[in-house]
């Protein structure tokens, strides 16, 4: 069936976009990810304009997150307190994200710099956390092997301590608010929602358990993809509201589905497909990068990236 | 006397012996929900006062442009090991959509002269002014334009897709593809003989988003604030019927 998209002003099939939706919402509600960083390459590849794809994709990001914490929020997998020290971070990183974004468009190059971000990034994290959880992986499986206690580092030396009970943490706020102000910054160049470099931060930054990561996760992308949702809306008018629509209804489903996977799963088993993941797309991008392009020669109109 | 001789025999000649007279199967286009294309015929006749001259066949040029813009057209290079575009040249107008359809192979219908001068082949409608001075084979650029454009199905050359019948009467189909701009579509219909226009014609068939498709664009430019919460409280509310409909199931 296909389905005229009035934004886009491209025609596409509605199936094809409700299974997108729905694979990608499974993920998400899996792994913590919005999903952003699989879906926008997804986008581009049937069609869709790269502007209205980068924004539509928040709006289908913010539902499949609400539908993803609901269903950790009945678990109690969510650290509200963490998720809100994270998001003030978050939210002031992605304001200078912007500044920093739109001054390096005029200096031109923005496209390669967004594409170099997302190799390098993904490219660092996919292979630390691959590491990591396989060597995860081989220690349970060999029984009396004492685990690995917590380093009692520099986190814990800060001032400005808080309780973060669900996490079962007592660090200070330093620590957290700059992890989200980074991950903010990074998300608004990159244009993403930024929990694939979320959830390893949490993880191996802050010492917080695997299961809350996720709900935690989830919890603060809401509400920075709802902001760029906003900014996209009122600025670059790209928010095409029936694409989101189609994306959205197979997104909450999936992550429905996928939040009830996540639960039945070993935490490093969840780490090490997540990072398997990232190492994919990662790949994908690289090989974009170094591999003569079929077309030399793209269109675009004046401005979009 | 001479003068006034050869100012009668120009009186005595029509402007034109030749005449189109034309009709549509549709003079717009609304682009619904559920738009996948759309055929648009063109029919006409030739009107004559006197009988067909004999030099040379009766052929029928039909064009069909949509709006022109601008186009920026970026060109990849290999720097230090990675792909990354470098020249760039703004080609200054380009239609967004554009068919030829001709009665016979395009170059024995029309000569080169008259394609320059009433701009009708492909390369002739787009205007593209000049590329930078530092931009090698700055035509390379407009053949791309039109080499992806044309594997889009947004630029069409269609030989022999018109046919006529007895000299008089011609008929042609071009077909509208499903990712279309709005605005109005310019037809033009040309009747040549031995590569020179006798006669042309210009109508234009209206594109426009109709329904639920114009009530979202309008609200999308004219209430951006209002369209962003109402795609957020969709998105929310969505993301919390989901979540409900999953508890329902599994009780």
């Amino acid at each position: 069936m296909q389905i005229y998209l009035p934004i886009a002003e491209v025609s596409v099939n509605a199936f094809l976009l409700l299974g997108l939706g729905g694979i990608v919402g499974i993920l998400s509600g899996m792994f913590g990810v919005g999903g952003g960083f699989l879906m926008t390459p997804l986008l581009f590849f049937i069609g869709i304009p790269p502007a209205v794809a980068v924004a539509t994709e928040a709006v289908q990001i913010v539902a499949s997150s609400f539908s993803g914490v609901l269903a950790h929020l009945r678990r109690k997998s969510v650290d509200l307190r963490m998720g809100t020290v994270l998001l003030i971070g978050g939210l002031i990183g992605a304001a200078l994200g912007v500044v920093l974004f739109n001054y390096l468009k005029s200096l031109g190059q923005v496209d390669l710099l967004v594409k170099l971000c997302y190799v390098v990034f993904l490219g660092i994290i996919g292979g630390l956390m691959f590491i990591e959880s396989w060597r995860a992986i081989r220690r349970s499986k060999t029984p009396g092997a004492p685990p690995v206690r917590r380093k009692h580092g520099l986190v814990h030396a800060l001032p400005l301590k808080m309780k973060f009970r669900v996490s079962g943490l007592y660090i200070s706020v330093i620590p957290p608010v700059i992890v989200g102000l980074c991950v903010g910054v990074l998300a608004a160049i990159m244009g993403v929602g930024g929990g694939f470099i979320m959830v390893p931060a949490m993880i191996y930054l802050l010492g917080m358990p695997t299961k809350v990561v996720i709900g935690t996760s989830l919890f603060q992308i809401i509400f920075v993809t709802a902001f760029t949702t906003m900014l996209h809306a009122t600025t670059n008018f790209t928010v095409d509201i029936v694409l989101a629509v189609l994306l959205l209804v197979g997104g909450v489903i999936g992550a429905q589905i996928g939040t009830r996977i996540g639960v039945k799963m070993k935490a490093e088993q969840l780490r090490i497909l997540l990072a398997i993941m990232v190492l994919v797309v990662c790949g994908k991008l690289a090989l974009d990068l170094l591999l003569v392009p079929t077309e030399l020669y793209s269109l675009g109109t004046e401005g979009g990236h | 006397m001479l003068r006034l001789l050869s100012l009668l025999v120009l009186l005595a000649l029509p402007a034109h012996s030749e005449e189109i007279v034309i009709g549509l199967s549709r003079d717009e286009v609304a682009i619904t929900a559920n738009f996948d294309g759309s055929d648009v015929m063109i029919f006409g006749a030739v009107k004559r006062e006197a009988p067909a001259p004999d030099n040379g066949d009766l052929e029928v040029i039909i064009t069909l442009a949509g709006p022109s813009e601008s186009v920026l057209v970026r060109r990849k290079e290999r720097r230090l090991g990675i792909w990354v575009n470098t020249d760039a040249v703004e080609v200054d107008a380009a239609p967004s959509f554009y068919a030829v359809a001709t009665s016979a192979p395009f170059r024995e219908t029309l000569s080169e002269v008259e394609d320059l001068r009433y701009g009708i082949s492909i390369p002739r409608v787009i205007r593209s002014v000049g590329a930078p001075a530092d931009v090698a084979n700055s035509e390379t650029f407009t053949e791309a334009l039109i080499r992806i454009r044309a594997a889009a199905g947004l630029y069409q050359i269609l030989d022999n897709g018109i046919d006529i019948e007895e000299e008089t009467l011609f008929r042609g189909q071009i077909a509208l593809p499903a990712a279309l701009t709005e605005g109005d579509y310019v037809a033009r219909i040309f009747i040549t003989r031995n590569g020179m226009v006798v006669d042309e014609y210009e109508t234009s068939i209206a594109v426009y988003k109709a329904g639920l498709e114009r009530w979202l664009y309008e609200m999308s430019r004219n209430q951006p604030f209002w369209y962003g919460i109402m795609s957020l409280a969709i998105a929310i509310s969505a993301g919390w019927l989901a979540s409900a409909a999953f508890r329902m199931f599994q009780r």
